[in-house]
C-alpha cells in the first residue's frame, strides 16, 4: 500500500511512526489479544493452575508479550521500536515453537494456550499478527 | 443470557463491521452514520448486560461466574475505548479499527453464551 493518504508525520522523518495509519489497526488487534490472553491467563491461573502448570505458564508468558508489543507498538521512538521488535520476535518464535510441540506432542498440552496448534482456536490470528507486525516494523525502521 | 437476543445482536454487529470495511475500500474516514450503528450496537449490549444481570440475580448459573462477568465487563468496554482510539487519528484506519471492533462482539457473545449453557472457560 505505497503512497496513503494516511501517510503518518512523525516530527521529521519520512518514516511512519508504528503508532499511525495502518499501525494503528494493528494495536488494536494487538490490543484485544493482550486483553484477551492476560484476562484468560489470570482466570486459569487463579482458578486451576494445578490442573495444567506448563500451558498456564505459558499463558500468562503469552500474555506479557502481547502487552509489551501492543504497549511499544503504539509508542514512538527508536527504543520502543526496539521493544517492539524483540516482542514480535518472541511472538512468532512463541507461536511456532508451542504450535511445533502441541501438534507432536498433545499430552503436554491438556488445555489450550493462545499458541496451540498455531493458534487454530483463533482463527489463526496469532500465527499471522506476527508476520504482519513484523512487516509494519520493517516499515517504519528508525532512519 | 437469552441466546437468541445475543445472536441478534452478534448479526447487527458483523453487519456493522462489514459496512466499515465497505467504507474502508472506498477510501473512506468514519461519518456520522457509521459512528450511530457503533452506537446502536453498544445500546443493544447494555441490553444485553441487563438480561444478563437479571437471569443471573434470578439464579442463573453460568460454568464460571468470573469469566462470565469478565466477558461482560468487556463487551461494554470494547467498543466504547476502541472508538476513542480510532478517532484520535481520524484516517481511513479509523474506520478500519471501527471495523475489527465491531467483528471481536460475535467472538464475545459467542464465548457467553458456551459458559453461560455450563463451559467453564
Amino acid at each position: 500500500m505505497p503512497d496513503q493518504p494516511s501517510r503518518p508525520q512523525s516530527s521529521g522523518a519520512d518514516r511512519p511512526a508504528t503508532a499511525s495509519g495502518p499501525g494503528r489497526v494493528l494495536i488494536v488487534v494487538y490490543a484485544i489479544f493482550a486483553v484477551g490472553a492476560t484476562s484468560r491467563a489470570a482466570v486459569q491461573i487463579a482458578t486451576r493452575f494445578d490442573e495444567a502448570p506448563v500451558p498456564y505458564a505459558l499463558s500468562a508468558f503469552a500474555a506479557v508479550v502481547y502487552v509489551l508489543a501492543t504497549v511499544a507498538l503504539a509508542r514512538t521512538g527508536r527504543a520502543w521500536w526496539r521493544v517492539a521488535l524483540v516482542s514480535c520476535s518472541v511472538e512468532m518464535t512463541g507461536v511456532l515453537v508451542v504450535g511445533t510441540l502441541s501438534v507432536f506432542d498433545r499430552a503436554a498440552f491438556p488445555d489450550a494456550t493462545v499458541w496451540s496448534n498455531f493458534g487454530m482456536g483463533y482463527l489463526f490470528i496469532p500465527l499471522v499478527l506476527p508476520v504482519i507486525g513484523l512487516l509494519w516494523l520493517r516499515r517504519t525502521r528508525p532512519a | 443470557m437469552i441466546t437468541g437476543y445475543a445472536i441478534a445482536v452478534s448479526a447487527c454487529a458483523a453487519g456493522v463491521a462489514i459496512w466499515a470495511f465497505v467504507l474502508v475500500v472506498l477510501h473512506r474516514e468514519p461519518e456520522k452514520p457509521l459512528l450511530m450503528g457503533v452506537g446502536a450496537i453498544e445500546a443493544l449490549l447494555a441490553v444485553q448486560a441487563v438480561i444478563s444481570v437479571v437471569m443471573l440475580i434470578g439464579g442463573g448459573e453460568p460454568g464460571s461466574m468470573l469469566t462470565f462477568l469478565a466477558y461482560l465487563v468487556g463487551s461494554l468496554l470494547v467498543l466504547p475505548l476502541g472508538t476513542v482510539w480510532a478517532l484520535a487519528e481520524r484516517t481511513r484506519s479509523s474506520t478500519a479499527i471501527l471495523g475489527v471492533l465491531c467483528l471481536t462482539i460475535p467472538v464475545l457473545l459467542l464465548r457467553m453464551v458456551e459458559v453461560w449453557g455450563g463451559a467453564s472457560a
